[in-house]
C-alpha cells in the first residue's frame, strides 16, 4: 500500500471531541455525512479541503478521550490517507486498524512535516517520504499487519468465522 | 514464575492461561460486554457477519443512558432499534431510560465481579476498578466483533504503581487527587497502561469515592485501573446481589498483584497535601490549584456523570446548599448517575434542599455531559461540571468554556457565582 497526498499538520493531544463532536455521534449514521464533519472544532477549513489521499501528521496522544470510531470513520471518509504521529491514544489507535486507516508512529517524520507541502507513506516498507528526506517506522504488529491487509476487523472476522464454519463441515 | 501485576493476573485468567508477561498479546474472553445507545449502530455492523444472534446473550449489558428519554425523534428512533435488537437477542440485562448511567448501573446491579474482565463500547469502561475487575473499552467494531467470536485480541500492558498514604482533609475529595495525578503525568502520562493503586487509605474511602478514581483514569490514556478489593467491596456486591453469593465467595474472586511485581513507574501521593484541583479548558491535564481559578464567574453548575454523579455528591451539594440560593445568574443542574442514586437522594431529603435552593434536576443518565441533551452551555458561556472531560465542544458548543472540579467545588460555585474553594466556606 503506498499513499501520497497533502501534509495536514496539528499539534498534541488532538481529541475525539474536535475530531468529531460527541454532538452527532447518534443523529450522523452516514459515513459520508461524518465525514463532513470531521475536525470540526479544531479545524475548520479542513473537511470541506481535504484530498483523497492526503496525510494528517499530529504530535503525541492523537485521538484521546472517547471510544467513538466515527473519529476514525470521519477522518478516512474525508479522504485521509494514513495518520502519522508521534503516539496515539489506545482506543483511537485500535480503532484505526479495525477500520483500515493506517496508524504510523514516527516521530522524526512528525517533526519534519510542513503543512501543505507533499508527502509519501510506503506501508510495506515502512517509509515515509517528505521532501527527499525518507524516515523509517515500525512494524506493525501481526494482528494489526493482518487486519490491515482485509482492510476491516469486519471483513477478517468474516474470515474468521467461515473458517470456523468450514472447518466445522470438514469435521 | 515471576512476580506478577494485577493486569497480568487478570488477563492470563480471562485468556485461561497460568501467565503471561508483559508486551504479549493474549485471546481474552470478557465476563461481561457493554454497550449502550451505540448499540443500534453496533448491530448494524454486526449484521454484516450474516449471523443470526449474537453468541453468548448472557454476557451482554446494554443500557439506555447516553441521550434519554430521547431528546429528538432521531435518538427516539436509535432507542428503538435498541430495544428490537434486545428483543431479537434475547438480552436478560437490558436498562431502559432513567434506570442510570452504564457503569453505575452494571456496578449497582453487580453484573461485573472482582477479578472478572470487562470490555465496553465506552472509554470509561476503566471505572470497573473500583471493585477489582478489569475493565477497558474499545470501539463500536470490535464490540460486534465481541458478539460474534466471545473473543478479544488484547496486549497484556504495562502497570503503573500509584501508592497513597494519608487521608483527605475535609473539603477535598478523590476528584481532586484524580485531576492532581493527570496534572502531574499529563493527558498520555498512562497510555497504554495499567494504573495500579495500593496503600492503607484507599480502605479509609467510601465506595462512592473510590469509583470516581478508576473512572478519571481514562483521562491518563489508561488502559485499565485498579484498586485492590477489600471487606468493604465484597460487603457492599453481596448486598446488591441480595446474599446470592456470599461475601466470602465474592472474596475469594479477588486478584491481588504480587509484592515485587514490575512496575513501569512507581508514583507516590500523599493525600494529606492535596488541595481542591480544577482542569482548566480545554483539556483535561490543564489542571490548576483553586487558588488560581477562583473568582471566575459561573453560568452553569453540573453536578452528574459517571464520575460524581452519585449519592455521596449529591450529598455533599445538599450540605454546601441547605437552606441558601443559588447566585443570582447562576444555575445549577442536578443529575444523579441512577435511579437508586435518585431515591435515596429523595428519601433523605437532598434533593428537596438542592430544589429549594434553586437547582434543577434532570432524568438518571449522562445528560449534557457529551452535548446531547438537558443543559447544553451557549456559545461565550462557563459552565463547572463535576464530569470527566472538559475537550472543545464536548457540551456541544466549541465556544462554550468548561471547568473540571469535585463536587464540593462545583456546590460552592453555584453559591457565590464564581469559582470559589469550599473550604472557605467553612470559615466563614
Ligand atoms: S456520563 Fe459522560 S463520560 Fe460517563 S458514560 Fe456518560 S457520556 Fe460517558
Amino acid at each position: 500500500m503506498k499513499f501520497s497526498g497533502q501534509i495536514w499538520k496539528y499539534g498534541d493531544d488532538i481529541n475525539t471531541d474536535v475530531i468529531f463532536p460527541g454532538k452527532y455521534t447518534y443523529t450522523l449514521r452516514d459515513p459520508k455525512e461524518m465525514g463532513k464533519h470531521a475536525l470540526e472544532d479544531l479545524d475548520p477549513e479542513f473537511a470541506s479541503n481535504v484530498q483523497n489521499g492526503d496525510i494528517i501528521f499530529a504530535g503525541k496522544n492523537f485521538g484521546n478521550g472517547s471510544s467513538r470510531e466515527q473519529a476514525v470513520v470521519c477522518l478516512k471518509e474525508a479522504g485521509v490517507s494514513a495518520v502519522v504521529a508521534i503516539s496515539f491514544a489506545r482506543i483511537w489507535y485500535r480503532n484505526a486498524i479495525n477500520n483500515g486507516l493506517p496508524a504510523i508512529i514516527c516521530p522524526e517524520a512528525v517533526i519534519a512535516a510542513v503543512h501543505g507541502k507533499h508527502a509519501t507513506v510506503n506501508i510495506e516498507g515502512r517509509v515515509i517520504n517528505i521532501q527527499d528526506k525518507t524516515y523509517s517506522f515500525p512494524p506493525f504488529s501481526e494482528t494489526a499487519t493482518e487486519i490491515l491487509k482485509y482492510g476491516s476487523l469486519i471483513i477478517y472476522i468474516q474470515k474468521k468465522l467461515a473458517d470456523i464454519g468450514n472447518s466445522k463441515l470438514a469435521s | 514464575m515471576s512476580m506478577q501485576t494485577f493486569a497480568q493476573k487478570a488477563l492470563a485468567k480471562s485468556a485461561g492461561l497460568q501467565n503471561v508477561s508483559i508486551g504479549s498479546t493474549v485471546d481474552a474472553r470478557p465476563d461481561r460486554i457493554l454497550s449502550h445507545d451505540n448499540t443500534a449502530a453496533i448491530s448494524t455492523i454486526f449484521n454484516q457477519f450474516g449471523l443470526e444472534n449474537v453468541l453468548q446473550p448472557e454476557k451482554l449489558v446494554v443500557t439506555l443512558d447516553h441521550a434519554a428519554p430521547p431528546p429528538t425523534p432521531i435518538h427516539a428512533r436509535n432507542h428503538a432499534e435498541v430495544r428490537k435488537f434486545v428483543t431479537r437477542n434475547n438480552i436478560e440485562h437490558f436498562f431502559e431510560i432513567g434506570r442510570g448511567i452504564c457503569h453505575q448501573v452494571i456496578s449497582e446491579e453487580a453484573l461485573i465481579l472482582p477479578g472478572q474482565l470487562i470490555i465496553g463500547a465506552d472509554s470509561h469502561t476503566t471505572h470497573f476498578g473500583w471493585l477489582g475487575a478489569f475493565g477497558a473499552g474499545v470501539g463500536r467494531t470490535e464490540i460486534a466483533a465481541l458478539w460474534a467470536t466471545g473473543e478479544l485480541w488484547m496486549r497484556v500492558p504495562n502497570s503503573i504503581s500509584v501508592k497513597l498514604t494519608g487521608q483527605l482533609n475535609s473539603g477535598v475529595t478523590t476528584k481532586d487527587l484524580c485531576l492532581h495525578l493527570i496534572g502531574q503525568v499529563s493527558s498520555d502520562g498512562g497510555l497504554y497502561a495499567s494504573i495500579e493503586f495500593s496503600g492503607e487509605s484507599i480502605s479509609q474511602l467510601s465506595i462512592d469515592s473510590r469509583t470516581v478514581i478508576p473512572n478519571m483514569m481514562a483521562e491518563l490514556g489508561a488502559k485499565n485501573a485498579y484498586l485492590p478489593p477489600d471487606k468493604q467491596v465484597f460487603e457492599w456486591l453481596a448486598n446488591k446481589l441480595k446474599h446470592r453469593l456470599s461475601v466470602e465467595a465474592i472474596s475469594k474472586l479477588a486478584i491481588y498483584p504480587d509484592k515485587g511485581a514490575t512496575y513501569l513507574e512507581v508514583i507516590e501521593i500523599d493525600l494529606e497535601k492535596l488541595e481542591p484541583q480544577v482542569a482548566a479548558p480545554h483539556q483535561v491535564d490543564n489542571v490548576q490549584p483553586i487558588s488560581v481559578v477562583a473568582g471566575k464567574q459561573v453560568d452553569q453548575v453540573f453536578i452528574g456523570t459517571c464520575t460524581n454523579g452519585r449519592l455521596e455528591d449529591i450529598a455533599i451539594a445538599a450540605e454546601i446548599l441547605k437552606g441558601q440560593k443559588l447566585a443570582t445568574g447562576t444555575r445549577m443542574i442536578i443529575i444523579p448517575a441512577s435511579s437508586q442514586i435518585l431515591h435515596s437522594a429523595v428519601d433523605l431529603g437532598y434533593i428537596s434542599i438542592l430544589l429549594d435552593a434553586g437547582a434543577t434536576l434532570g432524568t438518571p443518565g449522562c445528560g449534557p455531559c457529551m452535548g446531547n441533551h438537558l443543559g447544553v452551555p451557549a456559545a461565550g458561556e462557563t459552565c463547572l461540571s463535576t464530569g470527566n472531560r472538559n475537550f472543545r465542544g464536548r457540551m456541544g458548543e466549541p465556544d462554550a468554556e468548561i471547568y473540571l472540579a469535585s463536587p464540593a467545588v462545583a456546590a460552592a460555585t453555584a453559591l457565590t457565582g464564581a469559582i470559589t474553594d469550599p473550604r472557605s466556606l467553612e470559615v466563614s
